[in-house]
C-alpha cells in the first residue's frame, strides 16, 4: 500500500477526475475502493497498479504515477472490471482515455513493444483496409526486435498455409486512409 | 435466415480453420452468410485503445455497410464482435458520437441491423433443432471445456450474451453433439488476448492456469468460439505442459457432422485436435 500526501512530487490535482470524465464520461468519483475489478483482472498482479489503484491514482489526479505506469499497456481489455464494478464504472473506457491522454502528453515511449504492435497494426490497416498478418507481424517483430521469437510457430504457420501471402485490398482503402488522416487532422 | 458475414481480418489468415468450419456448417444447417462486400478492419485492439474514436470510426464503416444490404451481421471473431457491437451501441444512444460518425462516413445511422457473434446465432433454439437433426457422429466420450472468453460477455449491458458469468449456450450445443461439457470456473476468464504477442511471459503464467483449471475439471479438450482465443490458448502454454488441444465450437459441430473437410481444418492447428478424436475412436 502506498500513503499518498500532498506534499509528494508530482502532488495532487482533484480536477483531473473532471478533465477525464469529459472524455469517457464515466462517474470514477463514485468509486469505493471495492476492489471487484482488481479481482478480476488477468493482469492487475503483473502490473505496478491494479485498477482499483488507478481510479484512485485519478480521483487524487496524480497523473504522472498513471501515465508512467505500465499498467495502462499491460490490460487485455477484457472489460470485465467494468463489468462487475457495482457503481457502474466502465473502467476500460477510463483506460482508454487515459492511454490517449498518456499519448498526447507524451508519456509513450517509442520503444514500448505494446506501441510498437499498435502502429504496426494500424499501418496495416492504413495501407489495405484489412490487417495482412504476415507483413504486420514481420514488421512487428522487426521493429521490437524480437525477430527470433516465435519464428518456429510462424514457420508452422507458413507449413499449415495459415498465413495469406498475398495481400487483399479494399476498394474502400481510400475512405479507410481520409478516417486516418482526418484524426491527425485533430 | 440470412445475414452479412463478417469474417474479419484473422479469419483470412491465421485463423482460416474457424472460417471454413464456420462456412461448412453454415451450408449444411440453411443458414445464409453472405460475406459484406468491401468490409475493411473493425480496428480491434489496437485502435480503441489508442484513439477511442478512430476505434469506433472503424466499425462503424462496416456498420453502414451491412444498412446498405439489408441484412443483419454475423460475426465470428469476439473481438470483431465486441467493436461492431460497441460502436453500433454507441451509434444507437450517444447522439454527438453518432453526428460525428455520420459526418466521417457520409452514412445516415437507421438502426435496424443488429450485430450477432457466430456463437449466439447457433445457440438459439431453432439452430439448436437443425444441429440436433444432423448431428450422424456423436462426440461420445468427449469431455470437454467450453471456453467462452471474455469480449462475447462484457460489457453485459451491450452483448446481453447469455450469463456474463456462467454461460451455458456453447456447453448446451457440446451436449446435444453428444460431448460432455465440464464444469469449471474459468469459462469468460481473458485469455491474455493480444499481450500474447506483446507480453509472451504475462500471458504464458495466465493460460497455463487456464488449461490447468481446464484439466483439473476432467476436460480433455477445450473449445472457443474466438480466434485470438484459440491462438494463445494453443501458442502460449509453459514448455512441457499437457497437451490440450483447443477446437473451435464450428469444428467440432462439422466433425459430428461427418463432414469430412474436418479433417483437413484440423490439420491446421499447431496441435491437431483430430489426433484426440481419433484416440476416442471417433472417426468421419
Amino acid at each position: 500500500m502506498q500513503v499518498i500526501t500532498s506534499k509528494r512530487p508530482g502532488g495532487l490535482d482533484f480536477s483531473f477526475a473532471g478533465e477525464l470524465k469529459e472524455r469517457c464520461r464515466q462517474p470514477v468519483e463514485l468509486c469505493y475502493q471495492c476492489q471487484k475489478c482488481t479481482a478480476g483482472c488477468p493482469v492487475g498482479e503483473f502490473a505496478e497498479y491494479r485498477p482499483n489503484q488507478i481510479i484512485r491514482l485519478v480521483q487524487f489526479g496524480l497523473k504522472e504515477k498513471i501515465f508512467s505506469s505500465n499498467f495502462l499497456w499491460l490490460c487485455t481489455n477484457c472489460e470485465t472490471c467494468g463489468a462487475r464494478c457495482p457503481n457502474g464504472i466502465k473502467i476500460a473506457e477510463v483506460m482508454d482515455a487515459l492511454r490517449e491522454m498518456a499519448q498526447e502528453r507524451g508519456f509513450m515511449p517509442p520503444k514500448n513493444p505494446a506501441f510498437l504492435f499498435h502502429t504496426s497494426f494500424l499501418a496495416s490497416v492504413k495501407t489495405f483496409g484489412r490487417v495482412h498478418e504476415a507483413s504486420m507481424l514481420m514488421v512487428y517483430k522487426l521493429k521490437s526486435r524480437r525477430i527470433f521469437e516465435d519464428l518456429d510457430t510462424g514457420i508452422k504457420y507458413l507449413l499449415r498455409r495459415k498465413f495469406a501471402i498475398i495481400p487483399r485490398r479494399i476498394k474502400g482503402r481510400r475512405q479507410v486512409r481520409q478516417i486516418f488522416a482526418s484524426f491527425r487532422r485533430r | 435466415m440470412k445475414f452479412v458475414y463478417y469474417p474479419g481480418c484473422s479469419l483470412e489468415s491465421t485463423a482460416k480453420e474457424y472460417d471454413l468450419s464456420a462456412r461448412a456448417i453454415a451450408r449444411v444447417m440453411e443458414v445464409e452468410m453472405l460475406e459484406l462486400a468491401d468490409w475493411n478492419c473493425c480496428g480491434a485492439t489496437s485502435a480503441h485503445s489508442t484513439n477511442r474514436l478512430l476505434g469506433l470510426v472503424l466499425p462503424a464503416r462496416n456498420l453502414a455497410l451491412a444498412q446498405d444490404s439489408g441484412r443483419d451481421l454475423l460475426v465470428p471473431c469476439s473481438a470483431c464482435y465486441s467493436r461492431l457491437k460497441t460502436a453500433d451501441y454507441y451509434l444507437r444512444y450517444d447522439e454527438k458520437v453518432r453526428n460525428d460518425m455520420e459526418n466521417m462516413l457520409g452514412f445516415n445511422y437507421q438502426g435496424n441491423i443488429k450485430v450477432f457473434s457466430l456463437l449466439e446465432v447457433f445457440t438459439v433454439q431453432e439452430q439448436l433443432e437443425k444441429i440436433t437433426r444432423h448431428v450422424t457422429h456423436p462426440l461420445k466420450g468427449l469431455r470437454v471445456a467450453c471456453y467462452y472468453g471474455c469480449l462475447l460477455v462484457h460489457p453485459p449491458e451491450v452483448t446481453h450474451f447469455d450469463d456474463p458469468e456462467n454461460p451455458s449456450r456453447m456447453d448446451k450445443l457440446m451436449a446435444l453433439l453428444g460431448a460432455e461439457p465440464v464444469p469449471w470456473s474459468y469459462k469468460t476468464e481473458c485469455c491474455g488476448a493480444s499481450q500474447g504477442l506483446v507480453n509472451g511471459k504475462m500471458v504464458r503464467r495466465i493460460v497455463s492456469r487456464l488449461i490447468r483449471k481446464a484439466q483439473e475439471a476432467g476436460a480433455r479438450a477445450v473449445v472457443t468460439a474466438c480466434p485470438l482465443c484459440q491462438a494463445n490458448l494453443e501458442m502460449r502454454r509453459e514448455k512441457g505442459g499437457e497437451n490440450m488441444p483447443v477446437f473451435y465450437f464450428t469444428e467440432l459441430i462439422g466433425f459430428s457432422f461427418g463432414l469430412p473437410d474436418s479433417l483437413k481444418w484440423f490439420k491446421k492447428h499447431l496441435w491437431n485436435p483430430g489426433r484426440l478424436l481419433a484416440s476416442l475412436g471417433l472417426v468421419v
